[in-house]
């Protein structure tokens, strides 16, 4: 009986083990298209997938920052501005959960653009970030041409932003985190409000991390 | 006889003893509830749900000294917002705080008791009363 009563415990802890998600995959957002091309004499189907676009800004501490400096990294988008008086505060006291996760590791970045590049100049935009406590150069605050943010919000991160007077602060904007791998691909779309959510961003960082195309 | 009849009037003393101060908890019970959920909605999001704040940017609401120092000027914080530099927990802050212009004094009497009766303050009830007449003289 005593040696039923252990298989059955046994049998019990085995189902509570989670199987972990090393071979999870994260899904590919935005279009794709499949192509046909050659490749040494052969014919082969391929498909590209919807890539963040080439944009160039300029970081809090006033340097030239762009997709150059993102090329090969995996990293985390965000967009708010520093005199939001709604959602932003919640956003970046969840993303300093990320930051806090990945600040020492050097391919893993977070950017926060800013929708209202009047007001947050690249010394206001440092004030901000030495305010929220964050150092080094793991997550820039970017500062870029107002209509081509908006834009590549929009159209590249999926995420809407756009000036409106009757909100409160004058602009709106939805509170995603995306997460954007090596190959310039949105992998992921996360309620920045919803601190549940970005534990699970966080989880997929390590997942992107390990995954079989990390290495690619 | 009389045994019981001093009996019951000794009880009923006791039940209205009893009965006058718990009416004082619930009004405080009520304000500290109906507080919780306007603070929710009009405050966590900036001052967090423990009322951290966030780092140097917002001010946290755990500083006990500096409300009951400032206790007469919170309802005119809440209502008028607030614009310029001060000190909490040692600690400069400068910003602007929106103004919740929209909330009935009532509310913001409810949001004060709940503020300054969680997060390790214990200030008792901030009544509609006080906030009346606070807001009168804010400056």
């Amino acid at each position: 009986m005593n040696k039923l009563a252990y298989v059955f415990l046994g049998a019990i802890c085995l189902c509570a083990c989670k199987f972990n998600s090393s071979n999870k995959t994260l899904p590919i957002y935005g279009n794709r298209e499949a192509v046909t091309k050659m490749v040494n004499g052969q014919v082969v189907n391929d498909t590209i997938y919807a890539t963040i676009p080439p944009f160039k800004f300029v970081n809090q501490f006033g340097d030239s920052t762009g997709s150059q400096n993102l090329a090969g990294k995996i990293y985390v988008a965000d967009f708010f501005f520093t005199s939001c008086p709604s959602i932003c505060p919640i956003m970046q006291r969840n993303m300093l959960a990320v930051y806090n996760a990945f600040k020492d590791t050097a391919d893993v970045k977070i950017v926060s653009f800013t929708i209202d590049p009047k007001y947050d100049t690249p010394p206001v935009l440092k004030n901000y970030a030495e305010k929220l406590g964050v150092t080094g150069n793991s997550w820039w605050f970017l500062q870029g041409n107002r209509d081509t943010v908006y834009r590549i919000a929009e159209k590249n991160y999926l995420v809407a932003a756009s000036k409106d007077s009757t909100a409160a602060g004058g602009y709106v904007h939805q509170g995603w985190f995306v997460l954007v791998d090596k190959q310039k691909r949105v992998r992921g779309s996360y309620d920045g409000t919803d601190p549940k959510q970005v534990a699970q961003l966080i989880d997929d960082i390590k997942t992107l991390k390990t995954g079989p195309a990390a290495g690619k | 006889m009389k045994i019981i009849v001093i009996f019951s009037i000794g009880a009923l003393l006791a039940a209205l003893i009893i009965s006058c101060e718990s009416s004082d908890t619930l009004e405080f019970d009520r304000y500290y509830s109906e507080g919780s959920v306007i603070y929710q909605t009009h405050c966590q999001n900036c001052h967090g749900g423990h009322g951290e704040g966030l780092n140097g940017l917002i001010p946290p609401l755990s500083d006990s000294v500096f409300l009951a120092k400032n206790s007469d000027q919170l309802p005119c914080t809440i209502y008028f917002g607030l614009k310029g530099k001060i000190t909490v927990g040692k600690r400069d802050f400068e910003g602007q705080m929106p103004a919740a212009s929209g909330l009935a004094n009532i509310e913001i009497a409810q949001a004060l008791t709940y503020i300054t009766n969680s997060f390790g303050n214990k200030m008792g009830i901030f009544n509609v009363e006080m906030v009346n007449g606070d807001l009168v003289k804010c400056r």
